[in-house]
């Protein structure tokens, strides 16, 4: 660190500076703005292939049992003979799909990105707390990830228990090939994406609490930033107890413990397991899970304030507001995971409880999404793309949202409790919600990651094609479940046997949902396009491409070891000083001191 | 030989896809002057046009799916506790489709409508507590009605049943499902599942089965005995992998056989009659229109899930744990279809928690019948209980077990 501030400091450009080596600058880079970008590229890649693995069940789905060249090209003899996908690589693909997504993508590919690259940037701090251990996180990722994709490969097949992956199932072999070999690599991932995870986000605490610039108080960060903190903090508190729930379940597939297992009979053989109980591995894994969904979500939001703000040219309504019902929804996620087990056979009392927390998470939820809307009313809207994704998010967030008041509700989950209804409000509030956030991040730091500009109009159309191909897939998986089918089901056809009607509805409904996923799927092409060629031939960004008030946009384009050349900012004011009234331009950067007699907010 | 063109093709089109993309990306940069982050009017009227124009079809896709599938899909339900939970899903649902309408209605809208105007400045507005207070407020209201009714209705539907209940057992294992009706007593027999034997697939607790179970585990054809023989053969030379495969399965049955003298001990041959009386059945479970039902559920391996879509009924059954349901069907088979229009229209029991590779087809039909044909069926069926079919009557009572049995009872 020492040195690189003796380099910022110092009067030469950028040509001066010193050449790194490849190794130390590509590969093993210190540099959170080099961390921040493999992490992004690792997670396009994984969320990549978790989508082609949704593309491979939902032809199965909508096509049941119809030979595809497209299956067998991908999964080959083994895993499609004769073009029909077998059952077992069924489950294993959702799985993975879902382990990958919700892990790899949104996780580390969320919050490792954008943590890493606007945590010092919007605090001003030349770099992370600790760059080593920085790197570290990202190569743990780089690492966990690699392992996962191995498993896909193994003879007996990926975990195949649902991302879930619920003992007994995952514990015992005999039950599903996937619970051998699969198994152990999927524990194995997770235990190493959990420490990258944990040093990751113990770097982000400590970062903002310790690397603020002059003037930087908590309540002049951006939202972003507050939303990066409780995350961080989140995932500090709640990811230990996944990896305790994973070396306990590690060890009653290799130790011959009986922390989830008692009485159990499997491939005709007895087990002398007794006394555990697979509900605990359940409470212990929805106590990471649903903190996790709001590890999810919360840097989605945090950008999307940033970027509705930023591009209504207004301040964000209510910013001390947002910040509030950030830290509630924090502390909420924390007592609520329980209604993920209204029909495991917990106790029906403390069943009532989560349903009383659960639904009071609906409480900030509603303030922020009227705070945003609040924000773009009587704005002047720049409709960019990162801006389109944003009011997409808002969007989602809306229409995932309020099922969760009927998922929340134990006596309703009864009857639609692991059923395509789920599926549906999940994938709409938080999958849909965090990947358009990703993609509102994306577009509106790439001119700060890359130093060039996207395609606006190639950007325009990924945003269309996504909206409403997503929509188009996840929309109408509600009717789906609403008229009944399980989730994770290979096919319906035994729907077919017994109500006719039902069947009918399933298919066509599945059939226009794949053909969706298809066309969504296809669309993200633009996207890949956009963003690689951009890196290499787009046009050189201007420092300030959208006018924003925050520190990021106050260095050189050029990306230097230190971020500022010369002393570091101090801060006046802060990060929403937007069409300020009396002010010459529409916004005031938080590097302005307060004029004589101005007000700060 | 067709694959390889196919892939071929694609490779290409993927090819001139990307070279399209290439001559537009170009293009537009030229036409823009390089100038991506300034948003032309026209683009942004234009797409503040599109969100809005994507609202109403937006809104015109769901109003399309409600009128083509159902106001909500499911049919009507076929319990009291599912009507009950219909009504409630159904207010439930005015509320958060009327909230869905508004908020998105408010998003797409102000998007149009706020779209940047030459010469129209922001309206610099940061925060109005009242306003604030009002939308922590309503929503919290809304809530408390919401939270209240639900919990009404959670606690009738896991409150405990009435004595007049029927008590059934469904056994649930990789990939089918048995019920255990509980005969005239209506009590369950007791079971322990290191008791199953293929005559006792449900390892009810008899003495008897206690007695054919130890004897199975000692002399049956992997027993301990045919283990300790295979081992201590000095003729026969086995790999280490296989020595220790049979070393490990002789010490978990050593085990289990230990496990199950200390069960034997501590028996009490009076709860043998709970369990003769059970009725086991496959394939099809029967109910009666209008009987409350109390199911207790069971997990052979993995967890599984009792669901019956139309009682609107759902409870996972746990390896080593009991869980529970209840309801009360309230149409018979034959009503539902003519109100469905459906003449192969059947109940459904389902299994609704990943189990395995055959997951999706674990499932039991369910067949309500009104008062008179259900006691018909029942009284049919009280000829074969467990008894009946564990101990045919034809068969000679004395065989070994039975002389094992006096042994004990002289121990004793």
């Amino acid at each position: 660190m020492a040195s690189h501030d003796a380099h910022a400091h110092g009067h030469h450009e950028d040509h001066h500076h010193h050449e790194e080596h490849f190794i130390s600058k590509y590969i093993f880079s210190q540099d959170h703005k080099m961390i921040g970008k493999q992490f992004l590229m690792t997670a396009v890649f994984m969320g990549l292939v978790a989508m082609m693995l949704s593309i491979l069940f939902r032809i199965q789905l909508a096509w049941p049992g119809e030979s595809s060249d497209f299956l067998s090209f991908f999964l080959g003899e083994q895993w499609a003979p004769n073009g029909v996908l077998k059952e077992d690589m069924y489950l294993g693909l959702v799985t993975i799909h879902g382990t990958i997504m919700v892990f790899f993508l949104l996780t580390g590919g969320l919050s490792g990105t954008f943590s890493n690259i606007l945590i010092p940037l919007q605090l001003g701090a030349r770099d992370m707390a600790s760059g080593f251990l920085n790197m570290l996180s990202y190569w743990l990722f780089a690492l966990s990830s690699i392992i996962m994709l191995i498993s896909l490969f193994v003879e007996s097949g990926p975990a195949m228990a649902g991302w879930t992956v619920y003992p007994p199932l995952s514990a015992l072999p005999q039950a599903v090939s996937g619970s051998g070999l699969g198994m152990t690599l999927w524990l194995v991932s997770m235990t190493i994406f959990i420490a990258s995870s944990l040093i990751g986000s113990l770097n982000y605490i400590v970062t903002i609490i310790n690397l603020r610039t002059q003037g930087m108080t908590m309540t002049r960060m951006p939202l972003t930033i507050w939303a990066f903190f409780v995350t961080a903090i989140l995932g500090v508190l709640s990811f230990p107890v996944l990896l305790s729930a994973a070396l306990l379940l590690t060890m009653d597939r290799l130790m011959g413990t009986s922390f989830y297992l008692s009485d159990i009979i499997v491939g005709g053989e007895m087990l002398t397991n007794h006394g555990g109980s697979p509900i605990l591995y359940q409470h212990l894994f929805w106590f990471l899970g649903h903190p996790e969904v709001y590890i999810v979500l919360l840097p989605a939001l945090g950008l999307s304030s940033e970027i509705i703000a930023t591009n209504s040219r207004k301040p964000i309504f209510g910013y001390k507001a947002m910040i509030g019902s950030i830290l509630a929804i924090g502390f909420l996620s924390f007592i609520v995971w329980g209604h993920h087990m209204f029909v495991t056979g917990m106790n029906p009392f403390l069943g009532s409880v989560f349903v009383f927390t659960t639904l009071l998470i609906a409480i900030p939820s509603a303030v922020k999404v009227f705070n945003y809307l609040t924000t773009l009313w009587k704005g002047s809207l720049v409709l960019t793309p990162a801006m389109l994704f944003a009011i997409g998010l808002v969007s989602t967030f809306i229409t995932g949202g309020v099922t969760g008041i009927i998922l929340a509700d134990s006596a309703l989950d009864i009857m639609l409790h692991d059923t395509y209804f789920v599926v549906a409000h999940f994938h709409i509030v938080m999958g849909m919600s965090a990947v358009f956030g990703m993609f509102a991040g994306v577009y509106h730091w790439f001119p700060k990651m890359f130093g060039r500009m996207l395609n606006t109009r190639l950007g325009y159309a990924h945003f269309w094609v996504t909206l409403i191909g997503a929509y188009g897939v996840f929309f109408p998986m509600h009717f789906v479940g609403l008229a009944g089918a399980p989730r994770r089901y290979y096919d319906y056809s035994a729907y077919s046997e017994f109500d006719n009607n039902s069947f009918e509805l399933m298919v066509d409904l599945n059939e226009i949902i794949t053909t969706f996923a298809i066309i969504a799927a296809v669309g993200q092409v633009l996207f890949l396009f956009n963003f690689f060629y951009s890196i290499f031939r787009g046009p050189k960004a201007p420092q300030n491409p959208w006018n924003s008030t925050t520190l990021e946009w106050t260095t050189p384009v050029e990306h230097i070891h230190g971020n500022w050349p010369g002393e570091l900012p101090t801060v006046h004011r802060w990060p929403y000083d937007y069409s300020k009234p009396g002010a010459s331009q529409d916004y005031i950067t938080q590097i302005t001191p307060l004029e004589d007699g101005e007000e700060e907010h | 030989m067709e694959n390889k063109l196919i892939i071929l093709l694609v490779i290409v089109l993927g090819a001139i896809a990307v070279a399209q993309l290439v001559r537009i990306y170009e293009i537009s940069s030229k036409l823009r002057k390089n100038e991506e982050h300034e948003i032309s009017n026209r683009d942004n009227n234009l797409n503040a046009r599109m969100m809005f124009g994507f609202m109403l079809a937006f809104f015109a896709f769901f109003i399309y799916l409600m009128v083509a599938y159902g106001w909500t899909g499911r049919g009507s339900a076929a319990s009291n506790e599912g009507e009950e939970m219909d009504w409630l899903l159904n207010l439930n649902f005015v509320i958060i489709i009327a909230i869905f309408f508004f908020t998105n209605f408010l998003l797409f809208y102000f998007t149009w409508r706020y779209v940047r105007k030459p010469g129209v400045p922001a309206f610099y507005y940061p925060h109005n507590n009242k306003l604030e207070m009002i939308w922590t407020i309503v929503p919290a209201v809304v809530l408390a009605v919401i939270i209240i009714l639900g919990l009404q209705t959670w606690s009738h539907l896991t409150g405990p049943t009435t004595p007049e209940a029927e008590k059934i057992e469904l056994f649930s294992k990789q990939f089918d499902w048995t019920a255990r009706y509980a005969g005239a007593d209506n009590t369950l027999g007791l079971y322990d599942y290191k008791l199953t034997l293929d005559n006792n697939e449900l390892a009810l607790l008899t003495t008897n089965t206690i007695d054919s179970s130890l004897n199975n585990m000692l002399n049956g054809s992997t027993g301990i005995r045919s283990l300790q023989k295979l081992l201590n053969n000095r003729d026969t030379v086995f790999s280490d992998s296989t020595l220790n495969v049979l070393r490990n399965d002789l010490s978990r049955k050593e085990r289990l056989y230990r496990f199950m003298t200390q069960m034997k001990q501590n028996h009490n041959a009076k709860l043998d009659a709970s369990a003769w009386d059970d009725i086991i059945q496959k394939d099809t479970l029967y109910l009666c229109k209008g009987q409350e039902y109390e199911i207790a559920l069971r997990a052979k391996d993995v967890i599984h899930s009792a669901y019956f879509p139309h009682f609107r009924a759902q409870m996972n059954a746990v390896p080593g744990m009991a869980t529970r349901l209840k309801f009360t069907p309230n149409k018979t088979t034959a009503e539902m279809r003519r109100e469905k229009n459906d003449e192969k229209f059947n109940y459904i029991l389902m299994c609704n928690k990943i189990c395995g590779g055959a997951h999706y087809k674990m499932k039991m039909v369910v067949v309500v019948l009104d008062k008179s044909a259900y006691k018909k069926w029942m009284d049919a069926k009280k000829k074969a209980t467990f008894k009946d079919q564990y101990f045919p009557v034809a068969a000679a009572p004395a065989d070994t077990t039975a002389v094992d049995t006096t042994a004990v009872v002289t121990m004793k």
